[in-house]
């Protein structure tokens, strides 16, 4: 039983190259919820808090490059506010400040809850999610990175070493559905991106892993966007909705959220507000 | 391979070994059952309630969420350091003057909570607090009380 936390992301591969069956730690606000109900007996952990190249993020032509443990905490507050607001929304709706304080960009992603908040917004900015091995790197869409409910494309012995999506062009806004507005676990999500070209939807929370409500996005870029249109785009948007009943709402109010949060998405981002 | 870990803590700014832990133990599980530490509390285990508020490395956390065995060379401050030699912090005395002590077991986790917001900003409007403490539960005082101790913090401090 060993807990090795290596200085560099360098070192923290070749460990996983030794050992591919290490637990890896990140904020441990999801893994440290296993073990502590037993879900998870852990023999030996990687912990990745010594990394400082992990917490880094830079722009580059118009790319925002985020490292994987950047945490909630750090996204929710400027200048992400500007360069990806939406993202900056979803941080700040993450659990509570202590959770946020520790939660990790990479730890939400290698999670991939259903109801995973930063989710819907890497999947409406197409985000691409570098992976590393200590054999070299590859580079994942985010689309192809989440395969279902807690399950990833990530493999035995490779870590997520940064996250790329645009910076922002337009506008942006995400929206959650909650029993009260801290502390929750979403019922239902709606991330809207805004660009020059195109508008981009992505919603949490109503189906086994994000989905991106491609058909409205396709009706909305050939109808073209007035304020009359907001209730049906609400309406095909909560139709690609996929919810489930179960503890925490029934499928009935999920698409009813999805329809409420679109019909405001698409008012603070085209309309003169809500 | 061996079965247990051991390894170092600074806690409150002394050097504590640990020695046949086992490697998935909590902080807080360290702090209380390891350390003689009680004052962070064991309520949730999952990061819901906020109870069990420390430091590490000055940042505000749950210390359930937190590998022990992860915490070497890092800082940890729980409620046991804030007073000076036994006696109450200014928040801790105001929380009492406001009533904001009932049944009092979140009453650590929300006084780590609340001088952390007021060491990043002296002066917190009142939503500002809201959020701060939005992940510290209370199921006595409707909060009430706990934002009166906070302004009266606030206000006292205000005056030196």
């Amino acid at each position: 039983m060993s807990v090795v936390a290596p200085r560099s992301f360098e070192d923290a591969l070749a460990e996983l190259a030794v050992e591919p069956d290490r637990h890896t730690l990140a904020g441990g606000t999801d893994l440290m919820v296993e073990v502590n109900f037993d879900h998870r007996r852990p023999e030996s952990v990687l912990s990745l808090h010594r990394i400082a190249e992990l917490r880094e993020w830079a722009t580059h032509d118009e790319q925002l490059v985020l490292g994987s443990g950047v945490t909630c905490a750090t996204l929710e507050r400027p200048p992400f506010t500007t360069l990806a607001p939406a993202l900056a929304q979803a941080a700040r709706t993450v659990g509570s400040p202590q959770i946020r304080n520790a939660a990790t960009i990479g730890g939400n992603l290698c999670t991939a809850s259903p109801a995973g908040d930063l989710l819907p917004v890497l999947s409406a900015l197409d985000a691409s999610i570098v992976c590393a091995r200590a054999a070299g790197t590859r580079t994942v869409s985010i689309h192809e990175f989440l395969l279902g409910p807690k399950r990833t494309a990530l493999e035995v012995g490779e870590l997520v070493e940064r996250i790329e999506i645009p910076v922002a062009q337009g506008g942006q806004e995400f929206l959650k559905v909650g029993a009260r507005n801290a502390m929750v676990i979403a019922i239902a999500s709606v991330a809207m991106i805004a660009t020059s070209i195109d508008v981009r939807i992505a919603l949490g929370s109503v189906g086994p892993t994000v989905i991106r409500a491609r058909g409205s996005e396709r009706w909305i870029g050939e109808r073209g966007f007035d304020p009359a249109v907001i209730d049906e785009l609400a309406e095909r948007v909560a139709g690609e909705a996929r919810p489930i009943d179960d503890h925490r709402s029934s499928a009935e109010y999920r698409r009813h959220a999805i329809r409420v949060c679109t019909q405001r998405a698409a008012q603070r981002i085209f309309g003169d507000g809500l | 391979m061996s079965a247990s870990i051991t390894y170092r803590l600074r806690v409150n700014g002394e050097e504590r070994d640990i020695s046949d832990g086992w490697v998935g133990e909590s902080l807080l599980y360290v702090l209380r059952e390891r350390l003689g530490l009680p004052g962070a509390k064991n309520a949730c285990e999952q990061g819901e309630c906020g109870s069990c508020s420390v430091l590490v490395d000055g940042t505000l956390v749950c210390a359930c969420l937190v590998l022990a065995g992860a915490c070497e060379e890092r800082s940890i401050e729980t409620v046991e350091a804030l007073g000076d030699d036994g006696s109450l912090s200014d928040v801790q005395d105001a929380f009492v003057e406001a009533g904001a002590v009932q049944c009092g077991f979140c009453t650590p986790g929300l006084v780590v909570a609340v001088h952390d917001l007021l060491a990043r900003e002296p002066r917190p409007d009142e939503l500002a607090v809201r959020e701060a403490i939005s992940g510290n539960l209370c199921r006595c005082t409707g909060y009430g009380r706990i934002l009166d101790a906070v302004a009266r913090v606030v206000a006292e401090r205000g005056e030196w």
